[in-house]
């Protein structure tokens, strides 16, 4: 049956299910009325009859009505459906025509998107995320404004914690952890040879504040609290929390392992919980650190100790950040450093400021992140524009295709689909092989153990990572996609018919949008280029500094020893016997040109104490800084190869001799503004400490910060809290380490098989995350590089394939090859420079941007310009060579019989 | 018998609507035709439940439904039989015959049959 002719017009505006049930039923009682006239009715009784017989035609209609909607909708969906299928299949077919096309772009995609999910899962993890605890939004940081004097001005000391507390108003609970603990500061005895373990000390509450539950036995009760890490007179014993990573390796995941004692640094210490995988307490607290188990801190032990624990808070619900910090200031007037000194009340005045826990863990990295974020957007971007000129070659070739496609009757929005089909397909295929990328990447990054950078052990690809992934993968396919696909479905395409010869037709318009195209893309590459420059010079002259010590051939290892005395007196001439003893056995060993002891190493933990003022000289109190302390023996200088003018201690200034100290050169200019500092007298309170050499500044925080006053004091007159033995030698640390832990052995048994860790290490530990940020904004410059080029390539070669005619003509009529040669060339090199010119301009606005983040280098930055001028012209000239030769060695009377 | 007192089993009109189409293509009334005229006027096919059973079918892709000119020049609905259809139609047959043979021999039946045998 043929469909009438009104049928045609009947539905024009799209199917009307209702008006179609009307019009069956209305049939329907005409059909009847006919029937009825037929018996004898008069018409219009008969159709009054009609309607009767037929009952309740509204509902019936009402029920057409829904059904035929219901229909109707699936016959879209399946429609469309059966559309997107075949547009798929064409899609594949098309693209394993062309498989090096194809090839070059899921490539190009694979490294863009995988690049942009491995990056924002690290920006998720650092930035978007809440930290991986519970309710973690509630918990804030709380810690004076940064200071030159390191981590003793950071801390606050038991009774200001305990009076913080009691006083604050804002908080569910308040805790904090010893912060002066150094990498393999215990020792684990009873497995084999004694090995080196990394225990926190933490303030009881500390895993209820944080909401952490742990995963095997029990956290600490308030007698094992009181009790602390030490064996004590307290029933029950030392207690001791693992965390699940030691608890797998060192234990080997021993189910039993709760209520079993272990032994830690020759006590017994009953393990008596075992933390879950989720809670990485250096991932939060102590980036690029690991640590082994929780001991609790006896708060009653570490009274006269000073400033020793970091606070940090869990607010109620709903209080806000800045309500804490108005509760801080009310109580802080009325805190004790300690309770028995009445004069060191509101010492902490201004010095309580609650931040979120967030911000301080991930807050400085902010903007690196941001950097990063906005550097691998600019990678899609061009890889974008790329894959848009490979498409618009792609269509020009296919130009014919279209036109038929278009005459046999497929409309603009169907070739239009189409196109966008293939772009979809082309980025969904990388998406997936980028999602692989960045998996290996990020699996990688979660492992780097070195890296110091905040919650790397929580990287991974989340569900939010792949809803990212889709989004950049449809975002890539619409801004590669759409452009070409315009092109072509806009272009007029008799003409393109009527035209001969691959691609003619829609050239020379296509060009022109190819070359904005690269020009856009240069650009883009520029700014990397110029980004990674600066980057990289800040990242040079961070080595550069001046260190105050020299981090090659020199090597540490953290020394046991026992100075256990029944008289202060006792210990620490005992001390310096060991000291003296383990440094002579050292020295003469092959291969050791320096040897020295010291408690601290610097860009570590570190620790002041007391502020030592000129003798004779009046000062107001506050107004002198308050120096880190390092106690050390004879010989760590040379040892660390630092510039001392003066003399080094000597063993033979003891406890009754002379007290002498060592300062640094900013300490000294301080203290002794334009005169000469050594043989001047130190005041601590009532003890004199004569200055005997100075040395030159050690960066001690961090490389790229500034220097505050630092003080040495002698091992063998004051108290190390430690022993980090550092041995200068031309030999690699590994060959020296077993003859040094040999001798170490020999003097003390007990000693652990603790690592030889490079000085270097510390130093390349220090600007890790620098140079993890500059490593990556650089590959992602060469990636920019790299495609810019691969566009400069495409559209050079294409406007030679195209204009080999011309160029025929041209050298028909007497244009010799160097002549056809250099034109390619020059043009290549309009495009280069049209791309730099601009890239050039918005590389300054990026480069003010990240000023911030560059150390010691200028945002104007000569060098990095012209480094990056430089690649591009080199790489232009590169890329425009091969087509300029394959264009000079064209064959005149080929190309014009070809024509 | 009254005629019009004879209702439609569940089902049955799906099948009858089937087997009406199974010459070609027809409209709606000439489906509740075919249905009276070949059962003697004994089944009467209600529009009510009529033009349900057909839209339900033709959504189940049973029947598919074309517009065209009846035999007075009236734009009418036609529905012919998809290969769908014809399946369904064999299939339901077979049921139906199966079906009325078990229920004829039960009717059947003159006298109580002997009790099985109880081991």
């Amino acid at each position: 049956m043929t469909t009438p002719f009104w049928r045609r017009y009947a539905r024009f505006f799209g199917p009307d299910p209702s008006a179609d049930v009307k019009d069956e039923l209305t049939f329907h009682l005409a059909a009847k009325a006919d029937d009825l006239v037929h018996q004898g009715w008069a018409p219009e009784a008969a159709c009054k009859e009609a309607e009767r017989l037929f009952g309740d035609l509204r509902a019936v209609q009402r029920v057409g009505q829904r059904i035929g909607t219901r229909t109707e909708t699936r016959k879209r969906i399946e429609d469309y459906w059966s559309d997107v299928i075949h547009d798929v299949r064409y899609t594949f077919r098309t693209l394993r025509r062309d498989p090096s096309f194809t090839a070059v772009s899921i490539l190009i995609l694979t490294l863009a998107i995988g690049a942009n999910i491995a990056v924002f899962s690290v920006v998720n993890t650092l930035l978007l995320r809440p930290l991986p605890l519970p309710q973690a939004n509630e918990l804030v940081w709380i810690a004076p404004p940064p200071s030159t004097c390191g981590w003793s001005c950071a801390t606050y000391s038991a009774d200001a914690y305990e009076e913080f507390r009691a006083q604050s108003r804002v908080y569910q609970d308040v805790s904090g952890y010893e912060a002066f603990a150094t990498p393999e500061n215990f020792r684990l005895t009873g497995y084999g040879e004694p090995v080196p373990a990394t225990g926190i000390e933490v303030i009881g509450n500390f895993f209820q504040a944080l909401g952490v539950q742990p995963t095997m036995g029990r956290l600490f009760t308030p007698e094992e609290s009181r009790a602390g890490s030490r064996i004590g007179e307290s029933t029950g014993g030392p207690a001791a929390v693992l965390a699940n990573a030691y608890w797998r390796r060192q234990f080997h995941s021993d189910p039993a392992i709760v209520g079993k004692a272990i032994e830690l640094n020759g006590a017994p210490v009953t393990v008596v919980g075992v933390l879950p995988d989720s809670f990485d307490y250096g991932a939060v607290f102590s980036p690029g650190a690991k640590v082994d188990f929780f001991v609790p801190l006896s708060l009653d032990k570490e009274r006269m100790w000073g400033n020793i624990v970091t606070l940090i808070g869990r607010l109620k619900p709903g209080v806000t950040v800045a309500q804490a910090l108005d509760d801080a200031n009310r109580v802080a007037p009325d805190i004790y450093f300690n309770v028995k000194y009445p004069q060191s009340r509101g010492q902490y005045k201004g010095g309580l400021v609650p931040v979120p826990l967030k911000d301080y863990v991930t807050g400085k990295l902010h903007r690196s992140l941001i950097a990063l974020w906005l550097a691998v957007g600019a990678i899609l971007l061009i890889a974008g524009v790329n894959l848009s000129n490979l498409l618009m070659a792609r269509a020009a070739t296919r130009a014919k295709e279209f036109a038929v496609r278009s005459a046999l009757g497929a409309g603009r929005g169907r070739i239009l689909r189409q196109l966008l089909m293939e772009s979809l397909v082309l980025s969904g295929v990388g998406a997936v092989c980028g999602l692989g990328l960045a998996f290996v990447v990020i699996r990688w990054l979660a492992h780097q153990g070195s890296l110091a950078l905040p919650l790397l052990s929580a990287l991974r690809i989340d569900a939010q990572a792949l809803v990212w992934t889709v989004s950049i993968a449809v975002f890539t396919a619409l801004i590669f996609g759409l452009l070409p696909g315009l092109r072509v479905a806009g272009g007029n395409l008799q003409v393109v018919l009527k035209d001969s010869g691959a691609g003619a037709g829609l050239g020379r318009r296509h060009e022109r949008i190819r070359s904005v195209l690269v020009v856009t893309e240069i650009a883009l590459a520029c700014v990397l280029l110029v980004s990674a420059g600066l980057l990289l010079h800040s990242f040079v002259r961070v080595l550069d500094v001046d260190l105050g010590f020299q981090p090659d051939h020199a090597a540490s290892m953290n020394v046991e020893y026992d100075d256990s005395a029944p008289t202060p007196e006792a210990s620490v001439q005992k001390r310096a016997a060991i000291f003296q003893q383990v440094l002579a056995r050292v020295a003469p060993l092959p291969g050791v040109e320096a040897v020295g002891i010291s408690d601290y190493l610097p860009l570590g933990p570190n620790r002041s104490w007391d502020t030592p003022v000129p003798k004779g000289r009046p000062f107001v109190p506050g107004e002198l800084p308050e120096p880190l302390v390092y106690v050390v023996t004879p010989g760590f200088i040379r040892a660390m190869g630092m510039n001392l003018r003066g003399r080094d201690f000597t063993w033979a200034d003891g406890r009754n001799s002379e007290k002498v100290v060592i300062i640094n050169a900013s300490m000294a200019r301080r203290f002794w503004p334009g005169e000469d500092a050594a043989g001047k007298t130190l005041m601590r309170g009532d003890e004199e400490d004569r200055v005997v050499g100075i040395v030159d500044d050690v960066h001690e925080e961090s490389v790229e910060s500034n220097v505050g006053a630092q003080v040495y004091y002698p091992a063998t007159q004051q108290g190390p809290s430690r022993a980090q033995l550092v041995v200068r030698s031309t030999l690699p640390p590994g060959i020296l380490a077993q003859t040094v832990l040999r001798a170490l052995r020999e003097l003390n048994p007990n000693q652990p098989a603790a690592e030889f860790a490079p000085i270097r290490t510390i130093v390349d530990r220090a600007v890790s995350p620098r140079r993890f940020f500059m490593l990556l904004v650089a590959v992602f410059a060469g990636l920019g590089l790299m495609l810019a080029t691969l566009g400069i390539y495409g559209v050079i070669s294409y406007s030679v394939t195209r204009q080999t005619p011309e160029i025929g003509v041209r050298m028909a009529l007497g244009a010799t090859a160097g002549r056809v040669q250099r034109q390619v060339l020059a043009s290549t090199l309009r495009l280069t420079i049209a791309g730099i010119m601009l890239g050039i301009l918005i590389a300054m606005v990026v480069a003010r941007a990240i000023a911030s983040l560059l150390f010691a280098t200028s945002p104007w930055d000569v060098p990095s310009y012209l480094g990056m001028v430089l690649a591009l012209l080199i790489v232009a000239v590169a890329s425009g060579y091969i087509p300029a030769r394959r264009a000079s060695s064209i064959n005149p009377m080929e190309a014009l019989r070809n024509n | 018998m009254d005629t019009a007192k004879l209702e439609f089993l569940r089902g049955t009109l799906d099948l009858l609507i089937l087997k009406a189409l199974i010459w070609g293509p027809l409209h709606g009334y000439a489906i509740t035709r075919f249905i009276r005229q070949r059962s003697d006027d004994a089944l009467l096919v209600e529009e009510g439940t009529l033009y349900p059973a057909l839209w339900r079918l033709e959504s189940r892709g049973l029947l598919a439904a074309e517009w065209g000119l009846s035999e007075n020049n009236r734009k009418a609905k036609f529905y012919r039989l998809t290969a769908g259809g014809r399946r369904q139609l064999r299939q339901e047959v077979k049921t139906w015959q199966a079906y009325a043979s078990a229920v004829a021999k039960v009717l059947a039946a003159t006298q109580l049959p002997e009790p099985e045998e109880v081991q």
